[in-house]
């Protein structure tokens, strides 16, 4: 029997460019991994350029917890070590030989094996940072014991993957995976779906609590789940992570290697054909969008458009992502744009007469459509915020760095993506999510 | 458009940093933002931005009193003709006698607020906000017609100043800036705000222009004589003495359903407003000493400001309560309290200003309490996991 959960609250952004459900084997020629997608982690290099790694090679580790450590996906030559301002290494890129090799990481049940063993094995082969924890959003400490695993199975935000679509044949890997994560923690291993998965492979697997949610984005978000589920607790943690990641962690224990295989959506209003692609983690986006995007100025996103991270057209798919999203820059002026009747702009608020059109898809782009200004409409934010929290007021506190009031106003339960339909919706245009991000990085500066 | 859009391009580099009239930027900056919204693109967050702004959002606002703002202008009209013993309905003669009356107001009201905007946004740095877009309309819309156009100004610029600017500009106010301005003027110079001779632009002698709440106010200060309101219909269509926008509910309830529908206003303020001043005036008729206290609450609803009131100046979104229920808190005592006043203080006859602005003050309180409840039951799960553990 599943538990259900009705999210009342939040917002579905209709924009162009779904992914249609058509899987394009492509082959990997270079993929990357990118130190900034991982919070609180500080690289220390293992490799130099030029060097040969095999699948499973260790590429950096954390210099604040040695203990996790980042391997290479692919096996080959490592082409560049991209390092920004202050030599802080940005890209470590691997150049995929066309005979792949792998660390043999020994193949094993997870279910005979003891909690040591498994965290062992998911740690050396690189697998571990897939696993990230609420408070904070960082990669999850392997001493704790966390209070419960959520996987949330489905993404609401703009143009998402469809999960139960990607994993549909892989029903053992997915088992082993979450047999493994059973050993993980002493309390329950939750699996989160949407109503529409109600008969997809995540709701055959044993061993999990089943939820099902309904509802507008961010129904997704696995805040709002944990939230509905059981709010977490001053002391607590709760580690999450996505079905792709459930898959890697199955494929480790059941082939004894590090199964790099990704399934990454190509989708938004740029792209001539919106489809699904089968690469592996890293990979970099060319070879999808080649002679596949529209003409013009473009923006490319790993991620979705609320939420994910701007790269170039030379960049890589993030760690923790599944969707690359394209949309139109939008750095052009309009006319009297605030005076227009706005049959084409999408909008939370009923001032444009687009108001009248419901169902339409929309094209948008990257302008601000205003300038900054304080903060002056309220009750908005929490009309699309369904967590039991006051959002406005908890970026306030941030803003002025009150650590006792970012506490009592909950900022261990959120993470920044739970404010970018606050960011989306705000009419003064205040940059939320970096805010909400500042707090977090704050708050562990003072508990550690 | 494009000869105009290079010529901006043109003179841009005049009054950015270094340049000519650098030290013109926020007023550069604030014309060309008015023509065009800017080209400025996402670097952090979210890609994609929803295409409401601070100034649709205004525009909106103000095209709400548009309505309030129409009626006023023919009533002045009418209220004028009434005086002098006719009574001509026709639209365009009452509708031009009031435009020439409010029109130089709204212009006064403007080039005051907005001059001092520009003022501090300059000698600040920043981007002239739209806050005053509002404030510059609502303004005149509560001035009895007969105010010279002298007070308007000062009182403008002391609101701008003193209401907003001293706190930090728009959205860091405490108190509603054009109840700040009518406050002024009220205290300052009582004499031009109240009585029974600036309700009509052009008074003749052949009727009072007593505003129907000047008349019951009198009916309990005068003894001996009798309180007689006009027609509740009417005082609702708004062919009554009054301040220039306040006198039509039915402009003003049109006004609130274009905000509610737009979702610019809170419709939790406005309906709690009304409920408190109901709930005051059903206690005052249980209590009943005078033919005051024993009004229909219903007429209390449409008289005076209290709809003005209720939909454009107490859901100011800066000034008022910013968490849902502290609305429904806010707004209830904000009826409850303009009722009251109304009734029983014979120094204003009008009580929805005092309690709009009395309640801009509380607001943060009442804010604070609804957010410690929220803090509280965090605080308790909190507990009950520590004596578990």
């Amino acid at each position: 029997m599943s538990n259900i959960f009705k999210i009342r609250k939040g917002l579905d952004i209709k924009l162009l460019g779904e992914a249609e459900k058509t899987i394009k084997e492509i082959p990997t020629k270079v993929c990357a991994i990118k130190p900034p997608d991982f919070h609180g982690v500080f690289p220390k290099l293992l490799v130099q350029e030029g060097d040969e790694v095999k699948a499973g090679t260790p590429l950096f580790f954390n210099k604040y917890r040695d203990n996790i450590i980042f391997t290479s996906p692919v096996s080959g030559k490592v082409r560049e070590i991209r390092r920004g301002a202050k030599r802080v290494v940005l890209e470590v890129s691997v150049e995929a030989a066309p005979e792949q090799e792998f660390v043999d990481f020994g193949i094993a049940d997870p279910n005979s094996l003891d909690r040591a063993a498994v965290v062992e094995k998911m740690l050396k082969s690189g697998v571990w940072p897939i696993l990230r924890q609420r408070p904070y959003s960082i990669i999850a400490n392997p001493d704790d014991d966390p209070k419960a695993i959520m996987i949330s199975a489905f993404d609401s935000a703009p143009l998402a993957p469809g999960f139960a679509f990607i994993a549909k044949e892989e029903e053992k890997a997915l088992q082993a995976g979450i047999d493994a994560l059973k050993k993980l923690t002493s309390g329950k291993v939750h699996m989160n779906i949407s109503e529409k998965q109600s008969t997809s492979v995540f709701s055959k697997v044993t061993g999990v609590e089943l939820n099902t949610f309904s509802g507008p984005h961010p129904a997704g978000n696995v805040s709002t789940q944990i939230n509905r589920i059981s709010p977490l607790n001053k002391g607590e943690t709760v580690w999450y992570l996505r079905p792709q990641d459930v898959l890697s962690i199955g494929r480790l224990f059941l082939g004894g290697k590090l199964d790099p295989s990704r399934i990454i959506a190509l989708t938004g209003s740029e792209v001539g054909k919106p489809q699904y692609y089968k690469t592996v983690l890293g990979a970099a986006i060319d070879e999808m969008i080649n002679g596949n995007i529209k003409d013009g100025k473009n923006r490319y996103i790993s991620g979705n458009v609320l939420t994910g991270t701007k790269i170039e057209k030379t960049g890589f798919v993030g760690f923790y992502d599944s969707q690359v999203s394209v949309i139109p820059e939008g750095d052009h002026y309009e006319f009297l744009g605030w005076g227009m009747p706005g049959l084409k702009k999408f909008s939370f608020y009923y001032t444009f007469f687009s108001w009248m059109t419901p169902r339409k898809k929309y094209r948008l782009d990257t302008n601000y459509n205003g300038g900054e200004r304080a903060f002056i409409l309220t009750g908005k934010f929490e009309q699309v915020f369904p967590l039991d929290i006051y959002p406005m007021q908890l970026v306030k506190s941030i803003m002025i760095e009150d650590i006792d009031a970012m506490e009592n106003l909950g900022i261990y339960e959120v993470d920044e993506e739970d404010f970018a339909l606050c960011e989306f919706i705000s009419t003064s245009k205040i940059n939320l999510q970096k805010t909400v991000r500042d707090g977090i990085d704050l708050m562990i500066k003072e508990m550690n | 458009m494009k000869a105009l859009r290079n010529f901006i391009d043109k003179i841009k580099p005049q009054f950015e940093k270094g340049g000519k009239f650098a030290k013109l930027q926020s007023t550069f900056e604030a014309f060309e933002t008015f023509l065009y919204v800017p080209n400025r693109v996402t670097s952090l967050g979210s890609h994609i931005r929803d295409a409401n702004d601070t100034k649709r959002t205004m525009i909106i606002v103000v095209l709400a009193m548009v309505p309030a703002m129409l009626f006023g202008m023919w009533n002045i009209g009418y209220q004028n003709n009434l005086s002098i013993g006719i009574a001509d309905i026709n639209l365009w003669p009452n509708f031009w006698d009031g435009f020439l009356v409010l029109f130089p107001l709204i212009v006064v009201a403007y080039v005051a607020g907005l001059g001092t905007e520009f003022v501090f946004a300059q000698i600040r740095g920043h981007e002239v906000a739209e806050g005053f877009l509002v404030s510059g309309i609502l303004i005149p819309l509560i001035m009895p017609p007969d105010v010279p156009l002298w007070m308007v100004a000062v009182s403008t610029i002391f609101a701008v100043i003193f209401g907003k600017e001293v706190f930090g500009g728009t959205g860091m106010n405490i108190l509603n800036p054009a109840l700040t301005a009518r406050a002024f003027l009220f205290f300052a110079y009582p004499k031009h705000m109240s009585g029974d001779k600036v309700w009509i632009a052009e008074q003749g002698d052949a009727v009072s222009g007593a505003t129907p709440l000047g008349d019951a106010l009198s009916s309990t200060t005068i003894p001996g004589s009798s309180l007689t309101l006009p027609d509740t219909m009417d005082m609702f269509y708004g062919f009554m003495p009054g301040s220039i926008g306040e006198t039509s509910t039915l402009a003003i309830l049109i006004g609130a359903l274009v905000l509610i529908g737009s979702g610019m206003a809170s419709w939790r303020i406005m309906l709690s407003v009304f409920a408190g001043g109901l709930a005051m005036g059903y206690i005052f008729n249980l209590a009943g000493n005078t033919a005051y206290m024993q009004i229909s609450p219903w007429d209390h609803m449409v008289m005076g400001g209290f709809a003005f009131g209720a939909v454009f100046m107490a859901t100011d979104p800066v000034t008022a309560s910013q968490t849902m229920k502290g609305k429904y808190i806010y707004g209830f005592l904000i009826g409850f309290f303009a009722i009251m006043v109304r009734v029983f203080n014979p120094a204003y006859p009008e009580g929805m200003m005092l309690a709009i602005l009395l309640m801009n003050v509380f607001a943060p309180l009442i804010d604070h309490y609804v957010i410690q409840a929220n803090v509280k039951r965090r605080k308790k799960r909190w507990a009950v996991v520590e004596s578990a553990a």
